[in-house]
């Protein structure tokens, strides 16, 4: 849980750097974004590397599924008066449905990006590039794909918010010190991905809208 | 002072619980809250009924016998107390009080408030011991520790073995309980020597007793009496994953 957590984590870093080039100007951003996406295409490194992510998503959930099944067995019978949430944060006690709404997101993200950029048929830019950039950018005119890339993006920070000192504490980091940097440190990851994330679709939905 | 309660009576592990509804008029502000049951069971006892069983030994906050839910939470609301050092002076005139066992597929409810714990003993049992040979008391200061170490080793050992932790869990996991008795032992030169058999068995033995996984909600630590810390638990994965990849 703890490895293919951080490792989606770490994966996060690269695919939100990737992705800030679509807030350059547009024609600059549409050639630069098309051949970025298709340097990745074709590098075989990058290509294992994605192997291995889409086997850590993988991995994730079924973890993720038996720790819901182990949890259900554990627990027994329910409280009939339960007032335990006063400690532990909400999202602690949720990552299991947070992630069910990231992986929900997941699937609407691969289908609509992912399988149209390998599998369906693309226009392709001055470059003679697939153009990945018009695909996205033409999604994002709609109100209701901006709110839900949103929603989905705030669960996974909460998500983070939880994971990443959580993972940490799984792999066995005891120390005090440590802890409370890797604490630190995991809100202002969480933080940042949130922020970086959710510009993206505001910045090209109110750029298209003016 | 007078006080409403809600008791969860369950004639044994089979049969379902219900709350039953009781009134006591003349409760004491000072009273702890077992004492406050004791008043109870006898007026239930002199109208004919049967008293209500919980579980107690100590009454002095060291033994870890006594725990209950006290409204939705292990051992009532104020933090790092047993319930047997609560006080009737934390509620008020005419609350309504709920009590319910604490409840875990590995905590068996015996009758009423009583579970049993013993899951907890055969995790101890499983390794939470220094093997020494018998024979005469060796010289004290022949293994050096110093104080840091003896201090910290003690802060895990302070563990009385109640179970909140379990029951304050979502998970119901016994990971702080488990983790506070390896900790211990690995923090001093005598039971260090075995940190790599003694994590492998207490934990597997953990999982066998079926209890739930850690998430790292830290619910445990805010809920235990003795306030163990959830560091331990680090330590605890740290050992565990060090036995297993590393040594042999
Ligand atoms: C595919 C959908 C996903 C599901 C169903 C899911 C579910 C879960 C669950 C149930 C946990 C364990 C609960 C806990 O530790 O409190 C967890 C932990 C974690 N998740 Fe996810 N998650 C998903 C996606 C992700 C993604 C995309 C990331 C990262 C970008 C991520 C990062 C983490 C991290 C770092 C942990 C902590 C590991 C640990 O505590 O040992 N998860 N996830
Ligand atoms: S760790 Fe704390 S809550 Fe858990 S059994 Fe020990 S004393 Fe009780
Ligand atoms: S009765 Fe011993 S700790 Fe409460």
């Amino acid at each position: 849980m703890a490895i293919t957590g951080l490792f989606l984590s770490f994966f996060l870093i690269i695919h939100l750097l990737g992705n800030l080039q679509l807030l350059l100007p547009a024609e600059e951003a549409q050639l630069q974004y098309n051949s970025y996406s298709r340097l990745l295409g074709g590098n075989i490194l990058v290509k294992l590397v994605a192997y291995v992510l889409y086997l850590c998503i993988i991995l994730h959930t079924l973890d993720a599924i038996y720790l819901s099944y182990k949890r259900k067995k554990a627990n027994g019978i329910s409280y009939s008066y339960d007032r335990r949430g006063r400690a532990s944060t909400w999202y602690s006690r949720n990552m299991m449905a947070l992630g069910i709404i990231i992986f929900v997101f997941l699937v609407i993200h691969f289908k609509d990006f992912w399988y149209h950029y390998k599998f369906g048929e693309l226009p392709l830019d001055a470059n003679g590039n697939k153009d990945l950039y018009t695909l996205v950018v033409v999604a994002f005119e709609e109100l209701w794909y901006v709110i839900l890339y949103i929603i989905a993006i705030l669960a996974l920070g909460y998500h983070l918010l939880h994971g990443v000192f959580s993972a940490h504490r799984t792999i066995g980091l005891y120390h005090p010190m440590y802890n409370s940097m890797v604490q630190v440190l995991g809100v202002v990851f969480a933080v940042a991905i949130t922020v970086g994330y959710i510009v993206i679709p505001l910045y090209l939905y109110f750029n298209l809208q003016l | 002072m007078k006080i409403n309660l809600k008791i969860w009576r369950q004639r044994d592990s089979q049969s379902k619980g219900e709350f039953k509804e009781y009134h006591l008029d003349e409760v004491s502000r000072d009273m702890s809250f077992l004492e406050m049951l004791d008043t109870l069971n006898i007026k239930l006892i002199k109208q004919g009924e049967n008293p209500v069983e919980f579980d107690h030994d100590c009454r002095e906050g060291i033994c870890g016998q006594c725990g209950v839910m006290i409204n939705g939470i292990a051992h009532g609301p104020l933090k790092n107390t047993t319930t047997c050092q609560l006080h009737m002076r934390s509620f008020n005139d005419g609350d309504t009080i709920y009590v319910e066992p604490f409840k875990a597929a590995a905590f068996p409810i015996v009758r009423d408030l009583k579970v049993n714990r013993s899951a907890l003993d055969h995790i101890i049992a499983a390794g939470g011991y220094v093997s020494v040979d018998t024979g005469q008391a060796p010289e004290a200061n022949s293994i050096p520790v110093t104080f840091e170490q003896a201090e910290s080793a003690f802060d895990a050992a302070a563990c009385i073995g109640c179970g909140a932790c379990v029951a304050s869990c979502k998970n119901s996991s016994a990971a702080l309980f488990t983790s506070a008795k390896i900790s211990h032992l690995a923090q001093l030169p005598q039971g260090d020597k075995e940190t790599s058999t003694r994590v492998i068995s207490m934990v597997n033995q953990m999982d066998e007793e079926g209890f739930g996984h850690c998430t790292n909600t830290e619910a445990c630590q805010v809920e235990c009496p003795e306030d163990i810390s959830v560091l331990n638990i680090a330590r605890m994965n740290y050992e565990y994953n060090r036995a297993r990849v590393v040594k042999k």
